[in-house]
C-alpha cells in the first residue's frame, strides 16, 4: 500500500521523524544528528536570553531554517497560564505560530496535566496557533484535545527521557484508530525498535530527543532512528501477518525424501 | 534607575527604547521576544516602547529542547 503524505495543519513534512535540539554534546553534533536523522521539523525551548554571557553561540546558527521547520515547545510549564505565555513568546520570537504544547503535572514523571492542557489548547487554538499537545496514552484525553482544536495529538510512549519505549502499545493503537488528526508518539523512545514499534502501531510520526542526544554515538543513533521510522511505517502499510500461538510451516510438507 | 531584567535587577542611566536596550546588550532583535510588564511587545514597536524605572522586562530566545 502506498504511503499518504505526512501532513499537519496543511503543511507536509518529508520525514515522519521529529527531533529535539536539547542535551546534545555540542551544537555541531546536534546539526550532524539532524542531518543524519532526515528530520525536517525540530523542537526548541523558549528561555531567557543569557544577559551576562553573550559569548554563547546561538542555537539557530546551527539549524538550517530553509530546510527545517522549527516547533517551539512550552517545556517546564506547570500551568495553562505559563504555557500560554510561553507559546505567545515563542510566536513573537519569530519561531512560528506552531507550538508543541506541554503543561506538566508532576516534576518526577513529567506527565501532562491533561485538564490544564485541554484548556490551554482551546485558548491557543482560538488565538490562531497550530497546537500539537504532548499528552499521555489516554484515548479520551486525545479525543478531548482533538475536539479542542489540536492539529495533532502526541501521546507519550513512556516518561520523557526514560528510554522505556512504548509502555502501552494497545492504547497507542487505539488512539490512532480513534483520531482524525495525526498521531505522533512523543517521549520515552529509547532505541530504534521503540520507534519502529510506534510506527507499526499506526502512528503517523515519532518525536524524540534524548534517545538520540544521549546515545553513546548520537549521529549513528540518529541514522538508526531514521531507518527505524521508515521501516516501521513500511511494515505498517505492508500489513503484517497475524500472531498465532503455534507453528505453521513455511516449507511444503509433501515431497520429503524418504517418506 | 533600576529595572528587573530577566528576573534580576539591572541598572540603567535613563529610560530608553527596547531597540536601544537590545543594542546595548548586543542582542539581535530578530531572534528574541520581549515582554514588558507582562505584555508581549511586537517587534515593529521596539523603537517606540520606552523602558522606565521599575519596569519588568523579559527577553527570551530559542534554546535547545525536546
Amino acid at each position: 500500500m502506498t504511503d499518504t503524505s505526512f501532513t499537519i495543519a496543511g503543511r507536509t513534512f518529508t520525514s515522519r521523524l521529529i527531533v529535539g535540539t536539547g542535551k546534545y554534546p555540542s551544537h555541531q553534533v546536534m546539526r550532524d544528528c539532524h542531518l543524519a536523522s532526515g528530520a525536517d521539523m525540530v523542537t526548541v525551548a523558549v528561555r531567557r536570553v543569557n544577559i551576562s554571557d553573550r559569548s554563547r553561540e546561538s542555537l539557530l546558527d546551527y539549524i538550517d531554517t530553509d530546510r527545517i521547520f522549527i516547533l517551539p515547545n512550552t517545556a517546564g510549564c506547570y500551568s495553562a497560564e505559563e504555557a500560554i505565555r510561553t507559546a505567545r513568546l515563542g510566536r513573537e520570537a519569530g519561531l512560528s505560530n506552531w507550538v508543541k504544547l506541554e503543561v506538566i503535572g508532576d516534576e518526577r514523571t513529567l506527565f501532562p496535566d491533561n485538564e490544564a492542557l485541554i484548556e490551554a489548547t482551546r485558548i491557543l487554538v482560538s488565538e490562531g496557533f497550530v497546537v500539537l499537545p504532548y499528552t499521555n496514552d489516554d484515548p479520551i484525553a486525545c479525543r478531548k484535545l482533538e475536539e479542542a482544536g489540536a492539529a495533532a495529538v502526541m501521546p507519550l510512549g513512556a516518561p520523557i527521557g526514560s528510554g522505556l519505549g512504548i509502555q502501552n502499545a494497545n492504547n497507542i493503537r487505539i488512539i490512532r484508530e480513534f483520531s482524525k488528526v495525526p498521531v505522533i508518539v512523543d517521549a520515552g523512545v529509547g532505541t530504534a525498535s521503540d520507534a519502529a514499534l510506534a510506527m507499526e502501531l499506526g502512528a503517523d510520526g515519532v518525536l524524540m530527543n534524548t534517545a538520540i542526544a544521549g546515545a553513546q554515538f548520537p549521529v549513528q543513533m540518529a541514522e538508526a532512528m531514521k531507518h527505524a521510522v521508515i521501516a516501521g511505517r513500511q511494515a505498517f502499510l505492508a500489513g503484517r501477518i497475524p500472531k498465532k500461538m503455534y507453528a505453521t510451516a513455511s516449507s511444503p510438507v509433501e515431497g520429503m525424501v524418504g517418506r | 534607575m533600576t529595572i528587573t531584567l530577566n528576573g534580576e535587577p539591572y541598572e540603567l542611566e535613563q529610560p530608553l527604547s527596547v531597540t536601544d536596550l537590545l543594542a546595548k546588550l548586543e542582542i539581535d532583535p530578530r531572534r528574541v521576544a520581549v515582554e514588558h510588564n507582562l505584555t508581549i511587545i511586537k517587534r515593529h514597536t521596539f523603537t517606540t516602547v520606552v523602558i522606565g524605572e521599575g519596569d519588568r522586562l523579559e527577553i527570551v530566545n530559542a534554546v535547545g529542547g525536546g
